[in-house]
């Protein structure tokens, strides 16, 4: 019975519109099904325990990515149930906060309200296209969503528990943990410029609904510009910090070689000689139509997509159809913010019959833009490089 | 909902179960070989057994080494050196790179 569970599966992976990318090593293709937890639709299942399950590319169509299609990522496999979380509270403290607090959600509630639509995306999206290739979750181009998501500001709830001179981070805990005891729970921190700043928020909704549970119910951080590692779910503890964050998941996961990737808004608290913590989310594109493989008229098709950053905007978008020799630019469609999915439509006017490379490449409004390959780091982060399919005109 | 992980890591291996998975995880079948029940035990403690796959076979004999020296000095998988040493060979044998 199990195997031809299994094996209905694979079929159904095999029939469905998800292409996976025959850059992903042999065994994560094998491996990779669409599954659906619950109260999720089918995504495509990377590891059952802990939970890791990208967004299938066509929810990409869609600006806001739905809450039953967004992508899910654990590190550790204790994870809480919604019966876990009944009673929830937030503590807030630290020995750089004046004083202790505990607030429950009508208490956070009860806070001036914020809004905003921002790209969660994972650091290591695209891991799997890295070549060579990089140990780790194999992730596709769908370990990222984007959506609008309210709650409250971190810097009005800090205010509650006061904020000491001499404060240098914000440190998160949720409720998640670890199997083992001698596993390093995942605790991560931001550096209090950070955390003071007005877009970053304490959000319970997601697109107008409750988080999901898989996203992090009741409570999770949100952090625009920044890589999901940040944007702690379920949280239940924050602590203003005078020393920075010390433990595994800080010190030695996710963290890119000093220097290599630019940014104005560094983590200096958690440099040292020769690596820095993973800050921004580098400019980035996908196309969402055509897929890749598809026939297409010969006398003209249309090429859509989206592109996004960290939090500068995007400036342009510009298509090759000549393997990059030659680049035009595509119209780019509504803002929905500095942080957030934006469309992009390209029409090609007409193609020779046969085989066509087309290829799309995002600029920055602060002139940043993909390169050629992606950036070889030894975790396999930041995957940005020009994505291209290959269409066939008929 | 899936629960909380519940149950003690020592009793469910008294009881013979490999790992606690979670509702809705389907078994994760690996190659017969020497060393697979070391991994079923210890590796899938903490996680399902898909790592394995999904990491193959573009990890060397080394590479396979590497991660099993994280498991146990980042991530304190309990791994005494000769389970660990079987479980490196089994997916080096298995699930590794071919040497060009």
């Amino acid at each position: 019975m199990l195997a031809n569970e299994v094996n209905r599966r694979h079929f159904l992976l095999g029939a469905a519109v998800v292409a996976l990318d025959p850059a992903l090593p042999a065994g994560t293709r094998d491996e990779a099904v669409l599954d659906a937890l619950p109260g999720k639709q089918d995504l495509i299942k990377l590891s059952w325990r802990p939970p890791n399950y990208e967004t299938p590319r066509d929810a990409f169509a869609e600006i806001a990515t739905p809450n039953d299609r967004f992508f899910v990522r654990y590190h550790l496999a204790g994870l809480p149930s919604k019966e876990d979380l009944v009673g929830w509270s937030l503590t807030v403290g630290g020995d750089a906060a004046e004083r202790e607090i505990r607030l429950s959600l009508d208490d956070l509630k009860a806070l001036p309200a914020a809004e905003i639509m921002a790209v969660c995306q994972c650091s290591g999206n695209r891991r799997g296209l890295m070549s060579p290739h990089v140990p780790g979750v194999q992730w596709g181009v769908g370990a990222m969503g984007n959506a609008v998501w309210r709650g409250v500001r971190l810097r009005d709830v800090l205010a509650k528990a006061g904020v000491r001179a001499g404060a240098v981070e914000v440190a998160l805990r949720g409720a998640d943990g670890p199997v083992l005891d001698a596993t390093p729970p995942f605790r991560k921190s931001i550096p209090l410029d950070r955390a003071m700043d007005e877009t970053v928020l304490l959000a319970w909704e997601m697109n107008g609904e409750n988080l999901p549970i898989w996203n992090g119910y009741p409570l999770r951080l949100v952090v625009p510009g920044w890589t999901g590692t940040y944007w702690m779910k379920h949280l239940t503890r924050i602590d203003v910090l005078a020393k920075p964050l010390d433990g595994f998941w800080m010190q030695k996961a996710y963290r890119v070689p000093r220097g290599m990737f630019p940014t104005d808004r560094a983590f200096a608290s958690q440099d040292n000689d020769k690596t820095s913590p993973i800050t921004d989310i580098p400019v980035n594109s996908l196309i969402t139509a055509p897929l890749d493989g598809a026939a297409v008229p010969a006398g003209g098709f249309s090429v859509r997509g989206i592109a996004w950053d960290g939090g500068h905007g995007i400036g342009r978008l510009d298509i090759s159809t000549d393997g990059g020799g030659t680049w035009t630019a595509a119209t780019l469609g509504k803002e929905s913010g500095r942080f957030a999915f934006r469309p992009w439509s390209f029409a090609v006017a007409g193609a020779m019959p046969g085989k066509l490379t087309v290829m799309a490449r995002a600029t920055g409004a602060d002139g940043a833009t993909q390169p050629a390959k992606p950036i070889a780091n030894p975790a396999g982060y930041n995957h940005n490089a020009i994505a291209s399919l290959t269409v066939l005109a008929t | 909902m899936r629960g909380l992980w519940a149950g003690s890591v020592a009793l469910l291996a008294c009881l013979g179960f490999a790992a606690a998975a979670l509702a809705g995880e389907m078994p994760v079948e690996l190659k017969p070989g020497a060393g697979l029940e070391a991994v079923r035990q210890n590796c899938g403690l903490c996680h399902s057994l898909d790592y394995v796959r999904m990491n193959a076979p573009f990890l060397s004999a080394d590479g396979w080494k590497a991660e099993v020296g994280k498991m146990r000095a980042a991530y304190g998988a309990p791994l005494g050196d000769a389970d660990a040493a079987v479980i490196q060979q089994y997916l080096a044998d298995n699930y590794g790179a071919t040497p060009q």
